[in-house]
């Protein structure tokens, strides 16, 4: 009986390997040459050095490639490649071109095959790419720090002025929250499809950032399902949903650390100073969402630190991913994760809102709680003109 | 509610002190940003790679197919199939074809042209002012095309009309005024066909010989390899930095004459400049065109003439266009004079 079952499960198996071989030997009927060769070239990241330029290039498309010739800003120049010049499909590799490069320059590097295949790789503004140096390494790290664990741990601070709220007034902040989060959710999916678009396209960067934000959304969901069975607990714990409000925007905090980095390390970041600290004032309502949740219990200081770290410290990680790695679908796959992680959020806070009005046989839509959503929608969208550029 | 308040000012301030540990650093993160490298970028510095290939296009001296076409470009002139006719005329026969065919025209990249003959440029044909010439062309491409001669001839020689793919056709006329002519395929669209590869120098020497010289063929040109009108490559004979990497190879005080076209598609002008030494420039290679002695010349698309030097000096003379984009986009030579 149970043979009968696989082989019912095998069939179709076979039969679809049947039907693949056919038409790999005998083709599918519409075989027709490409009007044009199909190759994709990706330049994945373009380092600047002392000697000139050295790129990591990848061959994502159907057929092998041969590159031939490199033109760096109009003109034949030489290079050398390794393993080879021929990539075969998904085989990675090095370009390096020896060039006398002018600091703050745009350069573009074209990248030719045999087929006369032009691949275009700029430099927008050309600076020597951040050596892996202890020093480098602390001062990206520092960046980290000042837009993440500073700016969290000063709206964490607003603790004690919002520990005096009534009930009704906590709601409001609370709705704050959700309206903070909600600008947080949307800008961390956007960045993540900004990033994953800088992905190879074979890896579809998009579909990662949906696949990482709906499976951690629904897994956070699960394992808070779980946890209340276990401990036979009906609300949810206050401190567990500012943990969680912490990692979700941990991973935001990431995704901005990353893009800080990766923009320095690419001479990008002309403003510099002025987008640190458009970033400490916009991350600075990221604490206040976070105390929001403690507003009911009797927090410990070392829980401020704990939940401010959890928050912060990934913005450090980020700017180190992006200064010194920098992979795009890495990057929007963490993006993806914390845009999951901070839809949880939200449902959880709306949840908890929705119950507690209940309770109290109160419209849960109020104009307070209303006006403190509007409101942490503004505030973030305000914030926010000092990091867009 | 204040009871249940256990966080006391003094922890408050702990906790700020992260914050304010921050702020202190805000001059770290001043000279963060002063990253400042300095530029040291060598662009031929000596280190090899072991396990690197090297590709080094301004330095290869390996004779490609590409290399090989130019080479011959510069020396080969097709004087037809000679057979005097009973009035005493000289009677000159070519044959033409069109021919669909991938040409290199850089180390390793191939261009899928529209030749005469199957090369790019054409064959240089040339012949005397007065002999009757016969051009029998067959379409052999994959497109119509047709050979459209500069120069003085009844007007349906003229090549406007296309010969479609397999038909042939033949050109016949007188050859005449004596100079440099060009030729190249009318069909439309103009820039298309042109741009493709079918065009080609055209000689038509004077009844009374010109003085004996070391005589060159250079047809300037580009390539678009994207087709987004603006040229990847600029040659001489269609190879990229073909006589930059093989000199053309001269004897001290010979008289070298140059037959120079410009068919360059997409850029308004091309320019020959000679380095160390002077030339004199016929336009359409007419000895009664006011000529130039300079080192620099223009010239327009279709425009062509004859320079005529002598190196008075051993040594390599570099030549190139004084459009810097083009000579570093492939238009590089030398002479090296022995």
């Amino acid at each position: 009986m149970k043979v009968k079952w696989l082989i019912s499960g095998l069939i179709p198996l076979l039969l679809l390997i049947v039907v693949v071989a056919w038409v790999m030997i005998n083709g599918a009927g519409i075989e027709k040459d490409p009007a044009a060769p199909i190759e994709v070239l990706n330049i994945e990241r373009i380092d600047t050095t002392n000697n000139g330029f050295e790129l990591s290039i990848s061959n994502t498309g159907p057929e092998a490639i041969t590159i031939s010739q490199v033109i760096v800003n109009d003109s034949i120049w030489d290079f050398k490649v390794s393993p080879s010049e021929t990539f075969k499909r998904f085989e990675e590799g090095k370009v390096t071109i020896n060039y006398p490069w002018v600091q703050g320059d745009p350069h573009v590097i074209k990248i030719i095959t045999d087929n006369g295949i032009i691949t275009e790789g700029e430099i927008a503004a050309a600076t020597l790419t951040p050596e892996k140096s202890w020093n480098n390494f602390l001062n990206y790290g520092f960046i980290g720090f000042y837009v993440g664990v500073v700016p969290i741990t000063l709206g964490l601070l607003w603790y004690p002025f919002m520990k005096r709220f009534s009930r009704k007034w906590i709601n409001a902040i609370l709705a704050l929250t959700v309206g903070l989060l909600l600008f947080l959710f949307i800008g961390t999916l956007a960045d993540g499809f900004e990033i994953g678009a800088e992905a190879p396209a074979v890896l579809q960067g998009n579909m990662v950032v949906i696949i990482g934000a709906f499976v951690t959304f629904l897994l956070l969901i699960g394992f808070d399902q779980y946890q209340q069975k276990r401990l036979e607990k009906k609300a949810f714990s206050p401190f567990n949903i500012a943990l969680l409000m912490a990692v979700g925007i941990g991973l935001h905090n990431f995704g901005e650390g990353l893009a800080i980095g990766t923009s320095f390390s690419l001479g990008e970041a002309a403003l510099g100073t002025f987008l640190i600290i458009g970033f400490t004032l916009h991350n600075i309502t990221e604490g206040i969402g976070i105390a929001a949740p403690l507003l009911k219990m009797k927090p410990r200081i070392r829980d401020f630190v704990l939940l401010g770290l959890i928050a912060g410290a990934p913005a450090i990680l980020g700017t180190w991913f992006g200064g010194f790695i920098y992979s795009p679908i890495l990057g929007a796959l963490f993006l993806g994760i914390g845009a999951g992680a901070i839809l949880q959020v939200i449902y959880v806070i709306t949840k908890m809102l929705i119950n507690d009005h209940k309770k109290h046989l109160e419209p849960t839509v109020s104009w307070l709680n209303l006006s403190g959503f509007t409101i942490g929608l503004l505030i973030m969208y305000l914030t926010a003109f000092f990091v867009k550029y | 509610m204040s009871e249940e308040n256990n966080v006391s000012r003094r922890d408050i301030l702990k906790l700020g002190s992260a914050g304010v540990i921050g702020l202190a650093g805000s001059y770290l993160v001043n000279t963060m940003t002063g990253l400042t490298p300095v530029v040291k970028a060598a662009t031929h510095s000596g280190k090899k790679h072991g396990n690197m290939n090297h590709s080094n296009n301004m330095t290869d001296v390996s004779k490609s197919e590409g290399y090989k076409m130019a080479e011959k470009l510069l020396t080969t002139f097709d004087y037809g199939k000679v057979s005097i006719l009973p009035n005493g005329q000289t009677l000159r026969v070519y044959e033409v074809e069109a021919i669909d065919k991938e040409i290199e025209i850089a180390k390793g990249i191939m261009f899928p042209g529209w030749t005469y003959n199957g090369t790019i440029p054409g064959p240089t044909f040339r012949c005397t002012e007065g002999d009757l010439l016969r051009f029998n062309f067959i379409n052999k491409g994959s497109h119509p095309h047709s050979i459209h001669f500069h120069g003085i001839h009844p007007p349906e020689m003229d090549g406007l009309e296309s010969i479609y793919p397999g038909q042939k056709f033949t050109y016949e006329f007188e050859a005449k005024p004596y100079g440099l002519q060009i030729y190249h395929c009318h069909v439309l669209p103009l820039a298309r066909h042109i741009h493709k590869g079918l065009y080609g120098n055209f000689i038509i020497d004077p009844k009374k010989p010109r003085e004996p010289a070391l005589e060159l063929n250079m047809v300037m040109n580009g390539f678009d390899l994207d087709l987004d009108g603006e040229n990847e490559f600029y040659t001489v004979n269609g190879y990229a930095n073909a006589f930059m990497n093989h000199p053309i190879k001269i004897k001290k005080n010979q008289l070298v004459r140059i037959y120079l076209s410009n068919l360059t598609e997409f850029d308004l002008l091309n320019s020959f400049h000679l380095h160390a030494n002077y030339f004199t420039y016929y336009p359409t290679g007419r000895n009664d065109n006011p000529s130039q002695f300079t080192d620099t010349i223009m010239q327009c698309q279709g425009e062509r003439g004859i320079l005529e030097v002598r190196f008075p000096y051993t040594g390599k003379y570099m030549f190139h266009a004084h459009v810097s984009e083009f000579a570093e986009l492939g238009w590089m030579g030398f002479f090296e004079v022995e």
